[in-house]
């Protein structure tokens, strides 16, 4: 009986751990599959990609407020609306980004590296003007409360899940857009060679602006969904940005599958050791584990083979 | 390098060290502090030019550094503030006795070698590790911004032997003088502005050296070195750590001066703060990287004075404005202006790939 009983606790708490990664692994997946794809085509090191993420958060919290003004009634759907609305919005700043002021610093990624850093404390300080420096709140709509119940005391929350969700759908959506489009060729051919690109009349330009844009998107739906986790405030992308880049890093650069694999593994890292030391040593270990593999495989999970020297 | 040149930059040298030596006569007690403060920094930037603008490597984490030097003078302090009891943070978070690793810092000259040897090895090895898997460019930056925020996450989480997220401050005396004293002040004010001529003088020679020769070459084109024959790893990891050392003196001279360390100062927003001081001033130009930190840093200080609002905005105008327009900072500016050696600016925007 009691051996029953702890292997039923043993079995809870591992099939916790595991959601639990699952967890933080689609959310570091979100954040980090934007900057994936700006990184991969432009060699862009975009960490203004954080206040992206805020501003798809604010988008969010600005349709709620809408919502409650204009139509209570359909509170519970705003997300719908909310999740397109954060796309459209952190893109489009994204676009204006590309086409005002990065697309003057390609080939030199140190540059951008400070330029962007530049952008996003602009952007963080707007934000505390603009919304104040407090956290808001986004309600969780009922739909979302409470959680799938799996065994007597083990509960999956929906939010969750909902992330899930979303996360898989992004990553088919740019899975199908990347391999079965015409303008997924055309990036995917620009990623590897760009000149050769340019030569057989794809117009580069025009592809680094419209993938800087939809990197971007991804950064607004990222930032919608963050809101069911808790309060939003203007320093939101900043807790984010760091782990985004160390997925990005580790998963090499080029393909989405490294993305998607190293995004588990770092979730799946923070959360282990997290559960066997505190959250800080978490992090701690995570990253000494990041930095010994890069040793061993310095240009990350899965990466593009080239002959080329770098 | 013609006549002319080499007068003016005489003249030059001539004049900032006299400011510099001048300047308690004319500044008020608050002012000189704050200046000394600043020459913290100029060493800081010194440190940060020299694997920057001639090595090529953009760390995003010399925080660290600063803050292994900085902790190290600080526990050394903050021990002799507490006499033969328990610093005060120690008391809060219920620890009984002296953790180990703090006994030894009662003694000064062991907590100064460690503000100048810990940095150099942790550096080391950080650097060797990284450089040997030929980690480079962006890749390093992201992964030195990395440790930056570990090593802020690191000490604010272990309360009791770091202090937490107040850091370590109350101070009382140096080696029996008190810190508030005016002519402490003075005589520390005087150290630092000669650290801060040693470490320009030591990094200018090591630039000119053979060494300097070859760490440029890496910057320009790693392999191509490599295939001459010679090992950048070990010339990276040594600039590197020079680099980690004059950042642990400036952070041992700015806790004297200010007081406080705190992991506010050691993160990742500190860290890339030292490297627009660097950029601004004028990359692979060392007077450049001082006239940076310091001109920041006024504007920085007059800015949060009169409207703190307004210093994240110019600060972001600032990375914008300086690497769009003027990538090679005020030097480029006045050298555009003399217009001398209109190759150097060109080897300057060409530098990365």
């Amino acid at each position: 009986m009691i051996i029953h009983l702890a292997l039923e606790v043993m079995m809870e708490v591992f099939i916790l751990q595991i959601f639990n990664s699952l967890s933080v692994g689609t959310i570091l997946l979100l954040v980090a599959i934007g900057l994936s794809i700006i990184f991969g085509i432009m060699k862009v090191i975009n960490m203004a990609h954080g206040e992206l993420i805020m501003i798809g958060a604010y988008m969010t919290y600005l349709i709620q407020n809408l919502f409650l003004k204009t139509m209570p009634e359909y509170l519970n759907y705003f997300y719908f609306f909310a999740l397109p609305s954060s796309f459209i919005a952190a893109g489009f700043t994204g676009f204006i980004l590309e086409r005002r002021i990065i697309r003057f610093l390609y080939g030199r990624p140190l540059d951008t590296l400070l330029v962007t850093w530049g952008i996003s404390l602009i952007f963080q300080q707007m934000a505390r003007n603009i919304f104040g420096a407090p956290n808001v709140e986004v309600k969780t709509p009922s739909w979302l409360q409470g959680g799938l119940e799996i065994m007597d005391s083990l509960q999956l929350p929906f939010p969750r899940l909902f992330i899930l969700f979303i996360a898989f759908l992004s990553v088919c959506g740019i899975y199908l857009y990347i391999y079965r489009t015409k303008s997924g060729c055309a990036m995917r051919a620009v990623m590897q060679n760009r000149q050769m690109a340019s030569c057989i009349g794809i117009n580069t330009k025009k592809v680094d602006a419209f993938n800087f844009a939809l990197g971007s998107g991804l950064a607004g739906v990222a930032g919608c969904v963050l809101c069911l986790l808790g309060p939003i405030g203007p320093s939101l992308g900043t807790y984010y940005i760091v782990d985004a880049f160390l997925v990005v890093v580790l998963g090499g650069v080029g393909k989405i599958s490294g993305t998607i694999l190293a995004a588990f593994i770092i979730g799946f890292l923070n959360t282990t050791f997290e559960f066997s030391s505190t959250a800080t040593m978490g992090k701690v270990l995570a990253l000494v584990i990041v930095i010994i593999f890069l040793q061993w495989k310095p240009s990350g999970l899965i990466a593009l083979k080239t002959r080329a020297l770098e | 390098m013609n006549l002319m040149e080499v007068n003016r930059k005489k003249i030059l040298i001539t004049v900032s060290l006299l400011i510099i030596a001048l300047a308690p006569l004319f500044l008020s007690d608050f002012r000189l502090n704050l200046l000394a403060k600043f020459l913290t920094f100029c060493i800081v930037a010194i440190a940060l030019d020299f694997i920057w603008g001639f090595g090529g490597m953009l760390s995003l984490g010399h925080g660290i550094f600063f803050g292994l030097g900085a902790y190290s003078i600080a526990m050394y302090l903050k021990l002799e503030a507490s006499g033969e009891k328990l610093p005060d943070f120690m008391v809060w978070s219920g620890l009984l006795e002296l953790p180990f690793l703090w006994k030894p810092f009662q003694n000064f000259f062991f907590a100064l070698t460690s503000s100048l040897i810990l940095p150099a090895i942790v550096a080391g090895l950080i650097g060797y590790m990284v450089f040997r898997s030929r980690i480079k460019g962006v890749y390093f930056s992201i992964l030195t911004q990395a440790m930056a925020m570990i090593a802020a996450i690191l000490l604010v989480g272990q309360q009791p032997y770091t202090g937490g997220t107040n850091g370590i401050t109350n101070f009382s005396t140096i080696l029996g003088f008190s810190l508030s004293n005016k002519n402490t002040q003075l005589f520390l004010y005087l150290i630092t502005a000669i650290c801060l001529v040693l470490s320009f003088l030591i990094s200018q020679r090591l630039i000119n050296s053979r060494f300097g020769k070859v760490l440029i070459a890496i910057r320009d084109m790693e392999d191509r070195v490599r295939f001459c024959g010679y090992d950048p790893v070990k010339y990276k990891t040594f600039a590197f750590a020079f680099s980690a050392t004059l950042t642990g003196l400036a952070g041992a001279l700015f806790v004297t001066q200010v007081g406080i360390i705190s992991p506010a100062m050691i993160g990742i927003v500190p860290s890339i703060e030292m490297v627009i001081w660097v950029a601004v001033g004028g990359r692979s130009n060392l007077y450049g990287a001082c006239a940076g930190a310091l001109l920041v840093n006024v504007a920085k200080t007059y800015l949060s004075e009169s409207f703190p609002d307004l210093w994240l905005y110019f600060q972001g105008l600032l990375f914008i404005v300086v690497v769009l327009f003027v990538p090679g900072g005020i030097v480029g500016l006045i050298k555009k202006l003399f217009k001398e050696s209109k190759k150097e600016q060109n080897i300057l925007l060409s530098e990365e790939k």
